[in-house]
């Protein structure tokens, strides 16, 4: 599990606290108006944004250590793939970063491309996809990556209903595979009820803790409700 | 690595001379030691009779030379220099690192007295004003006629060339306080001063010009070399600066006996012959000429004397910024 | 700080300070009085005008070129922006001979004007050096602009076109930014290159009235020994030199477009901007740069026609030797400050002290190596290396300038990326650095290598005998009336010089993204 404990980011004129705890092995969902610092707490988990308090990981203190120490996968919302590279090569950087992969290792990347549905098109450059298959390569990426925890940021924004619904199924069945924890920034609460076991709601500078998703939903807070439209 | 590659390939020809024949080292400037210059023709000449080895070193033009002397000081590798002129000279005895002439020169002929027991002519030259006698017709025969005309002139600039500094004072010997007035004439002549000679020679080849500053020899380069007799040189009434070029031994040379040696190889046929077709230069003593530098004008040396204090050039090339830059 | 970056980015920084400090202390330590250059105040506000005056109008000129080149895709563009780099690599001499063939009181435009009954052309003074100048940089202004607004993504431009920006909005958002960052960059370099000059402000000054401060220290040096003087002059280039830096770095911000997908640029604007001035723009940039370059061929062409001195040969392969050497040296120091700089603090400021190498006098950094040199090893044996460094010094400034841009640009759109996946060291140098600022690292490594090749600076102090490079044998030839043969050799010499600049540029550039 994840332990935010008295945790604050501070930026120019920004701050948001989170005391939180955030359940392993589920899916969470984190949901708020634009600008509350969605996104920025998970650059902080990440470690991409300096913090003061505590974030610790199964009981291990996460701040000390750089980003790529950390047992995250982090899917951004654009812009995570090498333009240069082709896909096939983008997802083995998930194996090894200097990209001197043995022959298992590039069958693994053929697996998890054919995984995602890319099954094939490994020497395609990104900007010969769509927006929708780039970020199915970023998946693939990070399932191969095989880190306990995952943080994505609006991954799906950008895809129609159907092939969003799809990829949400993909992404839990996958994270069920292999157990971990998932951090899902979503503007859309449909997103949440459809795979999240819990929600967090970010805004006028503080992260709640986790609710379960049913009674979120069912007893919207009074800010949820004004973001919501409800 | 590389470094040692090439330290070692170029100390090698010094390494293996030293061993085996004594060697000459004689700095000179660039143009003399060019394969078409007289340097390959003099060291093969020398060599053959004096059982050394002759080693040119190139360092850029005169004025360079004489800069590099003072960098090196006392130090220095060289055991003659070769190519300074009576415009450097006197600055070049203030250094101190120069030894008299074991004997007096034999046979020289320059068209003045020369008594120096220090610098030996090899070769000399007049300054004079060269340019196209197919399109110039109305040639001016003296400065004052220059500045009068509606001619376009090429000159070099005294603080950074010979033949520049060699125009100044040119000026200055013929028309002494009255200089001013002359510079002020050639203002309106004079379309643009060059670092050196090459960049106005080559601008006046390309016609920017009607005349340039050169040599009463650049015509016979024209005529001998390229079977070109359309270039002349302008007799001046004032009568012409004569470029005397010297060489001298140097008093901290390991080599005293070869030095001397070929201190008097200078003034042999040998040397001297090869001056003219090579350096475009008059030899310093008797020797025969090309029979077309017959052609060549026959000027008076200006008034004055051959050389001047370090004071005096300063003085003179003052002058000629001040007025110019009005 | 990475360790290696750290070792080998201060490791540079040393060499720079040695090469800018080190000459005008042992002139300084040689120097037997103490005179103030008082003469020289007329050379240094000359400098400081037509200095000032070439950087600005090369980049007033070069900004409608460089959208020129950006908006219209026509047969030969590649080959264009590739020329483009042809008038920076020139020898100064042969240079000025290529642009009085056109501009002079015989050349072509004079020719033209006699038909009209008008009287020749005459350049000579201030305007002459100006146009000299401006041939020589408005070239690699164009360059540098160019650079600036292809590290922006073609989405922007697409974006723009989509929502119908007006042209002064699209200028706004999309051009500005990118001319905030290149324009400062561009006007400083070409300031502290034209600063030095000295050939060229001599033959086309008309007079002593262009008077340089780079002519004053070659006086104070070769005709008065005067190193106290000649010091004092360097000191006053080099803080010259820094305040224009100063200023340059104080104005220009680099611009931030966020990544894109590298697809080539593509112009979806051609019916706001009329086409034939585009056209009009390019065919003038197109005669104004290639006419002299033409001369300069047609004279080297005759030249050759004459036959090759015995010389020249060895002399070729000297000079490449000494190119490649002082360029592969100039991309070790570029690269080691690119990269200390991108991790430290105080980048700008470094930046600035080896931007001092363009402002520091080659007379004064041979002079002043020399002195240090003779008294402990043969000049002689040290020529060749010390001239391929001398050479990797004075092109390393143009080289920052041209990478670190393009450095923080990937640093600022994949930094988090990489850092996300762990990638470090080499295998982030090899699979991401490298390939995304390949084009301006060819750029760059093409100039270093080119001027290099071109140098006739250092060589001469330290020449050993028998061993010339091929502009100093262009030089002998023409210092002994070998016009038309020494037109030869500096045709050979221009075409090596531009053969490498290609070798190099193109091959950073690679296919399509011209």
């Amino acid at each position: 599990m994840l332990e935010l404990d008295n945790l604050r980011i501070t930026q120019d004129d920004f701050s948001l606290r989170a005391d939180l705890v955030v359940p392993g092995g589920a899916t969470t969902a984190i949901l708020g108006p634009s600008g509350g610092g969605k996104s920025t707490l998970l650059l902080a988990v990440a470690g991409f944004v300096p913090i003061t308090g505590n974030l610790r990981w199964q009981g291990r203190d996460l701040a000390a250590l750089p980003p790529a120490a950390r047992p995250v996968s982090m899917l951004f919302q654009e812009h995570n793939l090498f333009p240069h590279l082709s896909i096939a090569r983008n997802v083995g950087l998930g194996i090894r970063p200097d990209l001197k992969l043995t022959k298992p290792e590039r069958n693994a990347v053929a697996a998890a491309l054919a995984r995602v549905g890319l099954e094939g098109r490994g020497a395609v450059l990104p900007r010969q996809l769509s927006g929708g298959e780039r970020q199915r390569v970023a998946l693939a990426r990070a399932l191969l990556r095989q880190q306990p925890l995952w943080l994505l940021d609006e991954p799906f924004a950008a895809l129609g209903p159907a092939l969003r619904r799809e990829m949400l199924l993909l992404l839990e069945d996958i994270r069920a595979e292999q157990r971990a924890a998932v951090l899902l920034v979503t503007h859309a609460p449909e997103d949440a009820r459809c795979i999240a076991q819990s929600c967090i709601f970010v805004g006028n500078g503080r992260a709640a803790p986790p609710i379960d998703k049913d009674r979120f939903f069912a007893h919207p807070s009074p800010a949820f409700k004004a973001y919501a439209g409800l | 690595m590389k470094k040692f590659l090439f330290a070692a390939a170029f100390s090698l020809p010094f390494g293996s001379a030293m061993a085996q024949t004594p060697e000459l080292t004689v700095y000179t400037y660039d143009s003399f030691i060019t394969e078409w210059g007289p340097g390959p023709q003099i060291k093969a000449a020398f060599e053959a009779e004096c059982g050394c080895t002759l080693t040119f070193v190139g360092a850029g033009d005169g004025a360079a030379l004489l800069s590099r002397l003072r960098l090196e000081g006392a130090r220095s590798e060289a055991d003659i220099v070769l190519g300074l002129d009576n415009s450097l000279m006197e600055q070049a005895r203030d250094l101190g690192v120069f030894a008299p002439l074991a004997a007096a020169p034999a046979g020289l002929a320059l068209p003045v007295d020369w008594s120096d027991d220090t610098f030996l002519p090899y070769d000399w030259g007049y300054l004079a004003f060269v340019y196209d006698n197919t399109k110039l017709q109305l040639v001016p025969t003296s400065f004052e006629a220059l500045a009068e005309s509606d001619l376009k002139i090429i000159i070099q600039d005294p603080r950074s060339s010979t033949p520049g500094l060699g125009l100044a004072l040119w000026v200055k010997a013929a028309y002494g306080d009255d200089a001013a007035r002359i510079w002020e004439g050639l203002n309106d002549n004079i379309v643009t001063v060059t670092k050196g000679w090459s960049e106005s020679y080559g601008m006046f080849l390309e016609g920017e010009a009607d005349m340039v500053l050169s040599y009463t020899t650049s015509p016979a380069y024209h005529l001998i070399a390229e079977d070109d007799p359309s270039k002349s040189a302008a007799l001046f009434s004032e009568g012409h600066y004569m470029q005397i070029e010297v060489a001298a031994k140097l008093a901290g040379s390991e080599q005293d006996a070869l030095a001397d040696r070929f201190m008097a190889f200078i003034t042999t046929e040998a040397f001297q012959r090869v001056i003219p077709e090579t350096n475009w230069m008059y030899p310093a003593t008797d020797v025969a000429l090309p029979p077309l530098f017959e052609q060549m004008i026959s000027p008076a040396p200006v008034a004055g004397p051959l050389t001047i204090s370090d004071a005096g050039r300063k003085a003179v090339v003052n002058e000629w910024v001040r007025v110019l830059s009005q | 700080m990475n360790p290696v970056v750290k070792t080998c980015g201060i490791g540079a920084i040393l060499v720079v300070a040695v090469l800018v400090l080190a000459p005008v202390i042992a002139l300084l330590a040689q120097a037997e009085t103490g005179g103030w250059a008082v003469g020289a105040w007329p050379a240094i506000r000359f400098t400081l005008l037509q200095a000032s005056l070439s950087a600005l109008i090369s980049v007033v000129l070069a900004i409608p070129l460089a959208r020129a080149l950006m908006r219209r895709q026509f047969w030969g563009r590649g080959l264009m922006i590739s020329l483009l780099g042809a008038p920076f690599l020139l020898p100064s001499i042969v240079a000025v001979l290529g642009l009085l063939a056109i501009w002079g009181r015989s050349g072509v435009m004079s020719d033209i004007l006699a038909m009209a009954g008008l009287g020749p052309l005459d350049i000579y003074g201030l305007k002459g050096v100006l146009l000299a100048h401006v041939f020589f940089n408005l070239p690699l202004a164009t360059r540098m602009l160019l650079q600036g607004w292809q590290a922006v993504p073609s989405e922007h431009f697409r974006l723009a076109a989509q929502l119908a920006l007006a042209p002064r909005t699209r200028f706004a958002l999309l051009e500005m930014p990118v001319l905030r960052g290149a324009v400062p960059s561009a006007l400083l370099v070409i300031f502290m290159l034209s600063m030095s000059s000295f050939a060229v402000a001599l033959a086309l000054g008309g007079g002593p009235r262009a008077s340089t401060i780079e002519l004053a220290i070659y006086q104070a040096l070769r005709f008065e020994f005067d190193l106290a003087a000649a010091a004092q002059l360097a000191i006053v280039q080099l803080l010259v030199g820094l305040a224009a830096a100063a200023l340059a770095f104080h104005f220009g911000r680099a611009a931030r477009f966020g990544g894109g997908l590298g697809a080539p640029f593509q112009n979806w604007d051609s019916r706001r901007w009329p086409r034939w001035l585009d056209g009009l723009v390019l065919v003038t940039a197109a005669a104004f740069t290639g006419l002299p370059l033409a001369a300069i061929l047609l004279k080297g062409a005759a030249g050759l026609g004459l036959g090759l001195p015995a010389g020249l040969p060895m002399a070729w392969a000297i000079s490449l030797l000494v190119a490649l050497a002082s360029t592969a040296l100039a991309l070790g120091l570029a690269l080691a400050l690119a990269f200390f700089i991108a991790a430290s603090k105080r980048g700008d400021r470094i930046e600035l002290f080896t931007l001092l190498l363009l402002a520091t006098s080659p007379f004064v950094i041979g002079t002043g190596l020399f002195i240090l040199i003779n008294p402990v090893a043969s000049p002689f044996a040290l020529a060749l290396p010390v001239t391929a460094l001398v050479n990797a010094a004075l092109g390393l400034p143009i080289m920052l300038r041209v990478i670190r841009p393009a450095l923080a640009r990937v640093n600022a759109d994949y930094g988090l990326l990489a850092e996300g996946l762990g990638m470090a060291g080499r295998a982030r140098f090899r699979l991401l650095t490298l390939p995304q600022i390949r084009s301006e690292l060819g750029f760059a490594t093409g100039l270093a290598a080119a001027l290099s090749m071109g140098d006739l600076g250092v060589i001469t102090l330290f020449a050993p005998p028998d061993v010339q490079t091929l502009p100093l044998l262009m030089y002998r030839q023409m210092g002994s009336y070998q016009m038309d043969a020494a037109a030869g050799s500096a045709l050979i010499l221009v075409a090596s010089s531009f053969a490498l600049f290609y070798i190099f540029d193109k091959g950073g550039r690679g296919a399509g993204t011209g």
